[in-house]
């Protein structure tokens, strides 16, 4: 980062020199992303639409990145930023782990981080916001770890679930009535889906799983054992089950009243 | 006023060579193996903490004798060239082959040059392809040249004699543990003929392993599992003599 910095800045995201607004820049954006703890992990999910403005920019965009071994992050808002810096964060832990021979604490990669998004502040004033969820499996205290950041780079950690995006408020609502912290992987990966499900159901720019295409929610598990992602066939299969239940509630599960 | 002594160019290279050749060879040698499933790093090292092999870039290894400072700092030019490369363009536009031209560069840069001191290292580059073919192993001599290897390699300490050792018994397709024994033997080889003992918690132990499922490939071998991999030959060639396929294939 230091030698980047010195030798080519102009590569760093939030080292350019902004042109003057000029209207509106329409660029594809990131929807909604979802994490949920469990016992001995974390699952970070995300749906795969970018839209721009009322279109939809793409509709089996990956947003969920493995950071390195241990740690992921999903990204919402302005996507092709938003990529570049899950880049730049993947080249830096692993630069480090590279020339220290040590990786970073969970919580410095959750630093860094926030650093990042905040040297992106300028850009996000434009309209072009990068606001991502980092979820990681903290070795050190042996528990799956989730932290959520503003556009200005707070960052506040999580407990048990949390979402972000322009569906993230029905996502949210979603998972505060079906998650529990005894959850297994399993069902915090089908509490993750349903999730995403219903924030498709209420927000336009998040995709639900479409089954014509067959693109399915990318669903990544953090254990002990490392960063995994499900897949296709694992995906779609909890998919099609909830979709199934679906049809017969269409709200999809009832949380008890009392 | 004194005259300094004139001395030939032939002379003071020769000189500059000499002392950084012997600079090298005070240090530990170490070797680098091809095996079936990717290149093996063996080197005899007390340090628990300051490294001789380390991880480059995906799938581009480094090893290096002589003094610990000069290729330390030739070790983090190297993964930020590799990291900058593959930030830049694509993961797959890192090659063995451009880093040893770096290192070349530089260290005949250093070599070369009246005021500095030339650097007393002795460096290889090794990267693993999908298949054996594909292997890249470079030595990089303390003047800037490049060699390109085949098989194996020893740098550092008694590097010929070594050399030697495993140019004679180095076949292709040997298993790891097969390869980790030939490294252990050549690097135990003395020249006075008396064979010493070197314990597991000495060595340093290091793979690129193309069957390994990651995009990196480099995986340092300790503890259980070079242990592990050490029995494994013993058990195999005190009962016969005889060659056996049977191969060890170790997991993490």
């Amino acid at each position: 980062m230091d030698f980047l910095s010195e030798h080519s800045p102009e590569m760093l995201p939030g080292k350019r020199a902004l042109p003057p607004v000029q209207g509106h820049i329409e660029a594809p954006h990131g929807t909604t992303i979802v994490a949920a703890t469990f016992p001995g992990g974390v699952v970070l999910a995300g749906d795969r639409r970018a839209t721009m403005g009322n279109m939809i920019a793409q509709r089996d965009i990956e947003k969920v990145f493995p950071a390195d071994e241990y740690s992921a992050v999903g990204i919402a808002g302005t996507a092709g930023l938003a990529v570049e810096m899950v880049k730049l964060f993947q080249l830096e832990l692993e630069h480090f782990e590279k020339v220290e021979g040590a990786t970073l604490s969970l919580e410095g990669k959750a630093n860094r981080l926030s650093t990042m998004i905040r040297s992106n502040l300028g850009m996000a004033m434009q309209g072009l916001a990068v606001v991502p969820l980092f979820a990681g499996y903290d070795v050190d205290r042996d528990k799956g770890r989730i932290f959520s950041y503003d556009v200005t780079g707070g960052r506040s950690e999580e407990h048990g679930f949390a979402a972000t995006g322009s569906g993230s408020i029905f996502a949210r609502g979603s998972m505060k009535k079906l998650y529990r912290d005894d959850l297994t992987e399993q069902e915090t990966t089908t509490l993750v889906i349903q999730a995403l499900y219903d924030a498709a159901d209420d927000d336009s720019a998040t995709g639900g799983p479409d089954m014509a295409r067959r693109i399915f929610p990318i669903v990544t598990v953090i254990t002990e054992d490392g960063f995994r992602r499900l897949t296709e066939a694992e995906s779609s299969e909890l998919a099609r089950t909830i979709l199934e239940r679906r049809l017969e509630q269409p709200d999809g599960p009832r949380a008890s009243l009392l | 006023m004194s005259t300094p002594f004139y001395v030939s160019p032939q002379q003071a290279m020769a000189d500059r060579a000499e002392y950084a050749r012997k600079g090298i060879a005070r240090g530990r040698s170490l070797v680098v193996i091809q095996y079936a499933d990717g290149i093996v790093f063996v080197g005899e090292n007390p340090s628990r903490a300051l490294h001789k092999f380390s991880e480059i870039y995906d799938r581009i290894g480094f090893a290096a004798a002589g003094k610990y400072n000069e290729y330390e700092n030739l070790r983090i030019g190297g993964v930020r060239y590799a990291d900058l490369r593959g930030y830049t363009y694509d993961r797959d536009d890192v090659t063995a082959r451009g880093l040893a031209n770096v290192y070349a560069q530089t260290l005949g840069t250093i070599f070369s040059s009246v005021g500095e001191k030339p650097y007393e290292v002795e460096l290889v580059v090794a990267e693993v392809g999908s298949t054996p073919e594909e292997d890249q192993i470079y030595r990089l001599p303390h003047d800037g040249s490049i060699v390109d290897e085949h098989g194996s390699v020893a740098v550092g300490g008694n590097a010929e004699q070594i050399s030697t050792f495993l140019d004679q018994r180095h076949q292709d397709g040997m298993s790891l543990a097969e390869a980790l024994k030939l490294a252990v033997q050549a690097l135990s080889n003395q020249a006075n003929g008396a064979d010493r003992e070197i314990p597991a918690e000495r060595l340093e132990v290091a793979v690129l392993d193309r069957t390994r499922p990651q995009q990196r490939k480099f995986k340092r071998i300790v503890g259980r599992q070079l242990s592990r991999l050490l029995q494994a030959d013993v058990a195999k060639t005190e009962p016969t003599e005889a060659p056996s396929d049977l191969e060890e294939t170790e997991d993490e």
